[in-house]
């Protein structure tokens, strides 16, 4: 094995101090990029919950609807126009609007409500850990997030509120539903719903459909958006996509997470840059002793290429470690930071590439060593 | 007559820019050869370092020509002369220059890794090479942890190893005490006679004068005297003879 590791490892580690200081860049730097790419994929995860667990092949939707919890809603006469089409299985409409929680102690708390005919099961509240969501469908009955106990003033199941002055008892608990907004969600049944939004019988937020197996899809979109007029047909990966584009681009959540993450790149890459430099600052005369032997410019560059390897393993080694217990921290919050092994994968990729860049400069300065210098001390 | 491993003709060097503009050699010939220690003396100033330099494809002339091996300097790219460096001559320095982090084995396994010689191979020539020095117990030990004549030794030993046909000393014995300097002058005449290299020694230094096998004089860029242990070597240069 070649003795360019050996001499990258004794210049880093021969000065610990300035090491350990490089390698705080470094997981100061990977963990910034790590925790604000992990809200990324958290929060775009959170904002199509609701998609991702409700039984659909394709979304009717008002025209321009920019993601689940739009407001607009449509004409719910178009479910008998979709049922018609030959290849759909059924047509459930969905009714979500925002309402008014009432607690005990008479202060009011925003809930967003999600209502769907309970004969279907287009989006039923899932991970129920207590109660029975056929209770649903009797008069007042609800279905929220034990995360939300505190927020909505009860103490579990049988729990007394109000839903815009009408009485309401939670007859289910789920476990892990947890808005990205912070306004719980609440699960009800369909006629209750207009009630407690304040939609009217013959309007919905979006239809929901089922298709027959073995249907053709891209002919049934099309025959579908033949009878829905002016609302859109999207199928559940472009409702996803929309949805996330909304939340993350649309309102500038994604742009301000992304800068979280370039300002962790930068800072990284200066940092890492300025004590690559200096270390190699401190080793000239080894480096012209090398080159006055007769190495090869590109040895050189090798040696300083590895000591930003291994600063680059290092670091990310502790990140990664940092980064997993953030992860486990975060995993029940409302916005939990969700790190998949593509971005562990992209992340050791970028660290590696901002320490490798970092010692492009140290190489500049290399370059212009005169070996020379070796014979004037 | 032994091979010529070095040649250098008319070579004259012109350092420095404007009015601080010195001109270090002026018109220097001179070749080194298999089997030969040659001392290179004069007093400071006199352009023994810059003809050094020069020899060692450190700098290049500003006129003239230097052959190493054969192969012409004239041209060649700092790359080039690297390669020139790598393939044909070996340094000792005086002030040693060894790696502080490295084994006094690593140090001269060095030499031979930026050749492309890895592993075992080169991990017993190194050893082998430290034997030649009478280092070879002191293979693990770090430059600090050794005196100066057996760092300059490690030195030497780093290179000697990859076997270059010229091995180029600066002022090797200037700080060393007279044992180990005579030590070190013993391993470079050795060098030279047993392991046929050419070996140039730089040095201002009165008692190596008797390791020399041919001694040369340089005064203000000028060859002045040159004497031999033989007497068909001996010659004075075309500027000397010309004078001043």
């Amino acid at each position: 094995m070649s003795l360019v590791m050996t001499l990258a490892s004794r210049n880093l580690f021969h000065d610990r101090l300035r090491f350990i200081a490089t390698l705080v860049g470094i997981v100061f730097s990977v963990v910034l990029v790590m925790i604000q790419m992990g809200l990324f994929l958290g929060f775009g995860r959170m904002v199509t919950t609701m998609i991702d667990h409700a039984n659909a092949d394709l979304w009717v939707l008002p025209k321009g609807a920019k993601c689940f919890e739009d407001p607009s809603l449509l004409d719910v006469k178009l479910r008998d126009k979709v049922t018609s089409v030959d290849g759909v299985a059924s047509v459930v409409p969905l009714v979500i609007g925002f309402s008014d929680w009432r607690l005990d102690s008479g202060e009011m708390t925003p809930v967003l409500i999600i209502a769907t005919d309970l004969k279907d099961d287009a989006l039923l509240p899932w991970n129920v850990v207590e109660g029975d969501v056929r209770e649903l469908s009797k008069s007042g009955g609800v279905a929220v997030d034990r995360s939300y106990f505190d927020r909505l003033g009860i103490k579990g199941l049988g729990a007394i509120a109000e839903i815009r002055g009408r009485r309401v008892k939670v007859v289910a608990l789920t476990d892990g539903i947890r808005s990205f907004t912070t306004t719980p969600y609440v699960f009800v049944d369909l006629k209750n719903a207009r009630l407690y939004t304040g939609t009217f019988p013959n309007r919905a937020s979006n239809l929901s459909i089922r298709l027959k197996p073995q249907a053709n899809r891209a002919e049934l979109i099309e025959a579908i958006r033949a009878q829905v007029g002016d609302a859109e047909v999207l199928t559940s990966d472009e409702f996803r996509s929309r949805s996330r584009s909304f939340w993350l681009f649309g309102t500038g959540a994604g742009a301000a997470l992304f800068a979280g993450a370039l300002l962790g790149v930068i800072v990284g890459t200066v940092i890492v840059a300025q004590t690559l430099y200096s270390s190699t600052k401190d080793h000239l005369s080894e480096f012209a002793t090398l080159r006055a032997m007769g190495s090869s410019n590109n040895y050189i560059y090798s040696v300083i290429i590895y000591q930003a390897l291994l600063n680059a393993v290092i670091g990310f080694i502790l990140a990664a470690a940092i980064g997993y217990v953030v992860v486990e921290m975060t995993a029940k919050s409302a916005l939990p930071i969700v790190i998949t092994p593509w971005l562990v994968a992209v992340l050791l990729a970028l660290t590696i590439v901002m320490c490798v860049s970092s010692g492009i400069v140290a190489i500049i300065r290399v370059v212009r060593i005169d070996p020379v210098t070796v014979f004037m001390r | 007559m032994n091979e010529i491993v070095i040649e250098a003709k008319e070579v004259k060097k012109t350092l420095g820019k404007g009015a601080g503009q010195v001109q270090a050699l002026r018109g220097i010939d001179c070749t080194l050869r298999r089997g030969e220690l040659t001392l290179l003396m004069g007093p400071s100033g006199s352009g023994k370092t810059t003809l050094l330099l020069i020899l060692g494809c450190m700098l290049t002339p500003s006129s003239g020509t230097v052959s190493i091996c054969g192969t012409s300097t004239s041209n060649a790219d700092t790359e080039a002369l690297a390669r020139i460096r790598r393939d044909h001559i070996g340094f000792v320095f005086q002030s040693y220059h060894l790696f502080p982090t490295l084994t006094a084995a690593q140090n001269v396994q060095l030499a031979l890794d930026i050749r492309g010689e890895y592993g075992r191979a080169a991990a017993r020539k190194a050893r082998e090479a430290l034997g030649l020095v009478g280092l070879e117990q002191k293979a693990r030990s770090r430059p600090g942890g050794l005196s100066g004549g057996e760092q300059q030794r490690v030195a030497i030993a780093r290179a000697l190893v990859a076997n270059p046909s010229v091995i180029l000393a600066d002022e090797p014995t200037s700080a060393l005490d007279s044992d180990n300097g005579r030590t070190v002058m013993r391993i470079l005449a050795e060098t030279a006679h047993e392991r046929d290299r050419a070996v140039l020694v730089v040095t201002h230094d009165p008692r190596v004068v008797p390791f020399g096998d041919r001694i040369i004089e340089i005064e203000d860029g000028i060859l002045v005297n040159e004497t031999s242990d033989e007497p068909d070597r001996l010659r004075l240069p075309k500027a000397a003879a010309s004078g001043p």
